[in-house]
């Protein structure tokens, strides 16, 4: 080998180090916060100066909603995906199945909820936890707490909510969702809901040892589990994003100032009822609908009625219940979609009253 | 060697399936690779997060898609 070939070869090493590897987290950090202040400024110059566009007309204001929001929100979604992968690293649905277990309602719904949010968690593994936490002995409700706050509290969307609307509006948003958890999985559990889960399930058991999924991994496989899932949730969403920020950008330049705030506004007493009717069907993830959530937000809709809007698009799909539809009989399906979709109307109704 | 992949079908599981295959066609090996959806067989190996990778019955992976390296050097230590 020749000696430059040793010299790459030893810098890949240090690479490989863990003070490599912080160096280089600190280096895409560094990057990262340039190309966020940079974003709004080069949007400016290149539409309203290179290409010339008049400020006020509504083609240049929808496009610098579409050309700055965009970039805005994914580099937003790059920099709150990543730290919040390998953050989630450290915990794992077999550790919260074990904290969770013998505890009883009322404490083990406020701790399932909780965990729900921290947990790394994907739908698609949502029957074995539902079979392994039951197998543990916790709770029917317990355990649907956990279901219902995993989607329904997504750190992703406290990012968004925060770096939009401030922190206030994202812990507000983090409280409403822990409450409509925790008070919707101990509701299901009072009104004894066992008898609505198939028999099956409480007839599997865990194997042996139970396999922990995040224990034992190098600080490099959680920064490259923080790497992929960057490209998984991007490649899955960047379609919704595009038709979010579009729809965005639209209502953003064409819609008359108080068209949505008249029909839409604190004054309607349905609003609510209708933007949870509409998000229920409609599924994405939170970064999907935020664009929308922002445009709507500039149009004077209040933020009571958003972010109900936002929850019922993330905590209710179709996929899921699909899935839960292994081990729930439709009729707890039933009653689980509507106690959800009833705390999160309350949430809206309650933070429009709050916030003006 | 026998491997199986556990997870019922979503894409997280296709992938390791994927995978697993790219990383014993890189080590030149042959093994039975069966895929395992049904959720009782799951949890018997205490898997609760899936996808999880499975070889010799010693569960290896879970809940995550490992590189084909990863996959190599587990499949390269199990085949010795």
């Amino acid at each position: 080998m020749t000696t430059t070939g040793d010299a790459r070869e030893r810098v890949r090493a240090r690479l490989r180090s863990p003070v490599g590897r912080w160096i280089g987290v600190a280096a895409a950090a560094l990057v990262w916060s340039v190309a966020y202040r940079l974003n709004g400024p080069l949007w400016d110059w290149l539409l309203y100066n290179a290409i010339g566009l008049d400020r006020s007309t509504r083609l240049a204001s929808s496009l610098h909603f579409f050309g700055y929001d965009s970039v805005k929100i994914t580099l937003l979604l790059v920099g709150i995906i990543f730290v919040v992968t390998v953050l989630r690293s450290f915990m794992s649905v077999e550790r919260t199945r074990a904290l969770l277990g013998g505890r009883r309602e009322g404490v083990g719904n406020v701790m399932a909820a909780g965990l729900g949010v921290v947990t790394p968690f994907c739908s698609c593994s949502a029957v074995p936890a539902f079979i392994g936490f039951v197998a543990a002995g916790v709770p029917i409700g317990v355990t649907l707490s956990f279901l219902i706050a995993s989607p329904l509290v997504n750190e992703i969307a406290v990012g968004l909510l925060a770096s939009m609307f401030g922190w206030k509006i994202a812990l507000l948003y983090v409280a409403a969702g822990l409450v409509v958890a925790i008070s919707a999985g101990w509701l299901l559990g009072r009104l004894g809901v066992q008898k609505w889960v198939e028999p099956f399930v409480f007839e599997t058991h865990l194997g042996g040892q139970i396999i922990d999924s995040t224990a034992g991994l190098s600080l490099g496989d959680r920064l490259q589990m923080g790497r992929e899932e960057v490209v998984n949730i991007l490649r899955k969403i960047w379609p919704y994003l595009l038709v979010g920020i579009g729809v965005g950008a639209l209502i953003h330049g064409w819609a008359p100032t108080d068209f949505f705030a008249r029909y839409a506004g604190a004054g309607n007493p349905v609003a609510v009822l209708i933007a949870v009717g509409v998000g229920i069907p409609l599924y994405s993830n939170a970064a999907g609908v935020m664009p929308l959530v922002l445009a709507l937000h500039d149009k004077g809709l209040p933020m009571g009625t958003l972010l109900a809007f936002m929850m019922s698009v993330v905590a209710l799909s179709l996929p899921e219940m699909i899935l839960l539809r292994r081990v729930l009989k439709p009729q707890l399906i039933a009653v689980y979609v509507a106690v959800v979709a009833v705390g999160i109307i309350a949430v809206g109704y309650l933070f429009n009253l709050l916030l003006t | 060697m026998n491997i199986k992949v556990l997870g019922s079908g979503c894409n997280k599981c296709k992938a390791l399936e994927r995978v697993t295959r790219k990383a014993l066609a890189e080590l030149d090996l042959t093994a039975d690779l069966d895929k395992v959806e049904d959720y009782s067989t799951i949890l018997s190996y205490g898997v609760m997060s899936t996808p999880a990778l499975v070889v010799n019955d010693e569960v290896v992976l879970s809940g995550r898609v490992p590189t084909v390296a990863q996959v190599r050097a587990i499949l390269a230590s199990h085949a010795a």
